[in-house]
């Protein structure tokens, strides 16, 4: 009898034992996912996003399409050139801009654009799209992704800071309509 | 000597099981040479640590400083660019070797009842090594594991719901940058590594445990009731130990397979880096490793529509009917003799990869970026052509057609080629085709003059082969015929 009662004794101190560990390890797994996950929490709403001037107005000729660069508003001190981000600014006419990311909208790769064809093509798999950013042809199945912009003190001004993907909404957005005959 | 082993083994008292697991008896047909693979991947993972040690110590996991450490390593250090080679080679082998394995044990029926465990470990073996092939191009932190983030990012994006997240945390940050080499580098070196040690050596124990697989003969089938009889008959009764009597195959393969990494990384040297990480020079063709060049080659021919579903439902799908393939086919006929299904599975497996890596070879699929300037209309092409039909062969220059369609077998395959196109398309066709697009062909309509159009249909009417005439719209020459007018 009395051993029993020494082994359930020595039971429940080994299981408190594990609960008090179990409760220090719960209380460290906070400061640790948060730590994990830091980088989806810093950026909650447009936490990533900034204005970013590109250039003057009269840089960007009108009816044509520029390549510009701006460094990403969110800088890390071991980033390098990464943080030099390229873009597609199309001047349509007067102060009417259409800015677009240089990911392609399937895959991410560098488009380019060819002034001749007004195509901008991708070397990965072949997407095209129209001058207007629409999609032309290939496995994209959206149009080229547009940064918001406006004209602020005669500088070309984009909201950017994040690496455009074609997240979930993918097949949704940019989809052609139904051919009306 | 003896005296200092029996001192260290007095205290480690290691000396036993060591010998117990060395002279352990197989059955005698496994001392073949198909059953060297798994020591070889072994040999190679040992390679990879070791080189990898090595370039740590000069290599450094900074956005910043990468690129330029790879240089040194390149140009500056002592053999470090053998070093490099050799860790290149090095993963080549070995996501090679890994997959020879898994083949041959599968072809022997060797996940079948009891090695099913042992199996499913291999499955996760051969996808850390896959994920090791993986953060390794990506801390060769040049243009092409920039881009491949960007490939990465844009494949783990299509998630239902927590696409976004998964980027940011992947990358580390809102953008491919600092952070996001920081965590390749974590994984390569740290994670993925110390993962593979530990599962590599409960791998192997349980090869120890369970003894290997026997030689598959037609007609001995497993059942779980009488198997491990029968194993024991094999190996107790008429086996052999594994040392001597099998290992120096293994040796002498595993010698063997280093020598060809070395060989490799002597001869064409080490991977890269090409050009470095700056987004802002789009002058590029990304192109991922060997080894997942089969994923580019896919990710190209999918429809559009099937894509997303494709990249995050294949994956699950793949890895599930690996790891139960197993409690599938857990029993029966263990030779690839009597598996024809299995055979032809693996074939045909071997078969699309094959194919879809040759096809990322040369990338049909990629339009030329540069054709267009690069590559002149070929002379006979112009041979006795009217201005008119010159004015459309530059035309078919200037408006960049070269970097998809192909001319004398020179510019993009991304089109159909178009030496012989008036005899597919009648002019009308052409028009048709030129200014609405189709296929997977952009408009040109809005890009083309009236006048550009009809010079560049000329000329491609005068693309078809001597004495093939061009395709002509039978209803509207008859039309023509009967009003009398001309169109």
């Amino acid at each position: 009898m009395s051993n029993e009662n020494m082994l359930s004794r020595r039971g429940l101190l080994m299981k408190l034992g594990m609960l008090f560990n179990g409760l220090v390890a719960t209380a460290l797994a906070f400061p640790v996912v948060r730590f994990l996950f830091s980088s989806i929490t810093h950026g909650r709403g447009n936490g990533y996003l900034s204005w970013v001037p590109l250039g003057r107005v009269s840089e960007f000729p009108e009816g044509e399409t520029r390549l510009a660069t701006f460094q990403n508003p969110y800088v890390m001190p071991t980033d390098g050139k990464t943080v030099d981000t390229a873009c597609w600014v199309r001047r349509v006419e007067g102060d009417q801009f259409q800015v677009f990311a240089i990911n392609c909208a399937h895959l991410g790769c560098p488009v380019r654009w060819f002034p001749q064809s007004g195509l901008f093509m991708c070397p990965c798999h072949g997407g095209a799209y129209y001058r207007d950013g629409s999609r032309a042809s290939g496995p994209p199945e959206r149009g080229l992704f547009e940064y918001p912009h406006k004209i602020e003190n005669g500088l070309v001004t984009i909201q950017a800071g994040e690496l455009p993907t074609p997240g979930p909404s993918a097949a949704l957005v940019g989809k052609k309509p139904p051919c009306a005959g | 000597m003896t005296q200092v082993g029996d001192w260290f083994d007095r205290r480690l008292q290691l000396a036993a099981p060591i010998r117990e697991a060395a002279e352990h008896p197989v059955p005698r047909n496994t001392a073949s040479w198909f059953y060297v693979f798994g020591s070889a991947a072994l040999t190679v993972f040992l390679l990879q640590l070791v080189t990898g040690i090595l370039l740590a110590l000069i290599y450094v996991p900074s956005a910043s400083e990468a690129w330029s450490s790879l240089q040194a390593l390149n140009h500056d250090i002592t053999l470090g660019w053998f070093i490099r080679a050799l860790h290149g080679w090095g993963s080549n082998f070995m996501v090679a070797v890994v997959l020879i394995h898994m083949v041959q044990v599968f072809l022997f029926g060797a996940h079948k009842f009891p090695r099913e465990l042992t199996w499913i470990i291999g499955v996760f073996l051969l996808l850390m090594t896959l994920g090791m092939a993986f953060s390794g191009q990506v801390l060769r932190f040049d243009q092409d594991a920039y881009w491949g983030l960007g490939i990465g990012a844009s494949i783990a994006s299509r998630v239902p719901i927590v696409g976004p997240m998964i980027v940011k945390v992947m990358l580390g940050g809102p953008i491919i940058a600092g952070a996001t080499l920081s965590r390749f580098f974590a994984l390569h070196v740290f994670v993925i590594p110390g993962m593979l040690i530990g599962f590599v050596s409960l791998h192997l124990l349980m090869v120890l445990k369970l003894g290997i697989n026997e030689w598959p003969m037609p007609g001995r089938i497993v059942r779980r009731a009488t198997y491990l009889n029968e194993y024991h008959e094999l190996t107790k009764r008429t086996g052999a130990p594994f040392v001597p009597y099998a290992i120096w195959k293994d040796l002498f393969f595993a010698a063997f397979i280093l020598l060809a990494v070395a060989a490799c990384a002597l001869y064409f040297g080490p991977f890269g880096p090409t050009g470095r990480p700056d987004p802002t020079i789009i002058q590029t063709v990304p192109k991922p490793d060997y080894f997942f060049l089969w994923l580019y080659g896919l990710l190209s021919y999918l429809p559009p529509s099937m894509e997303t579903p494709a990249l995050l439902i294949g994956p699950v799908v793949a890895i599930a009917f690996l790891v139960l393939l197993p409690f599938l086919s857990g029993e029966g006929e263990k030779s690839w003799r009597r598996r024809p299904i299995a055979v032809l599975t693996v074939l045909l497996i071997a078969i699309i990869l094959g194919t879809l890596t040759h096809l990322a070879g040369y990338t049909p699929w990629s339009p030329h970026m540069n054709a267009w300037s690069g590559d002149p209309v070929p002379d006979p092409f112009l041979h006795g052509t009217t201005a008119l039909e010159r004015q459309g062969a530059l035309m078919f220059q200037a408006k960049q057609c070269r970097n998809c369609h192909s001319l004398g077998e020179v510019g993009g395959q991304r089109g159909p080629a178009l030496d012989s196109v008036a005899v597919r398309l009648t002019e009308d066709q052409l028009i048709r085709q030129v200014i609405q697009g189709g296929g997977n062909m952009p408009a040109y309509g809005k890009n083309l003059s009236p006048a550009e159009t009809t010079a560049l249909v000329a000329f491609l009417e005068t693309l078809h082969p001597a004495g093939q005439a061009p395709a002509r719209d039978a209803a509207r020459d008859m039309a023509v015929r009967e009003s009398g007018t001309h169109p």
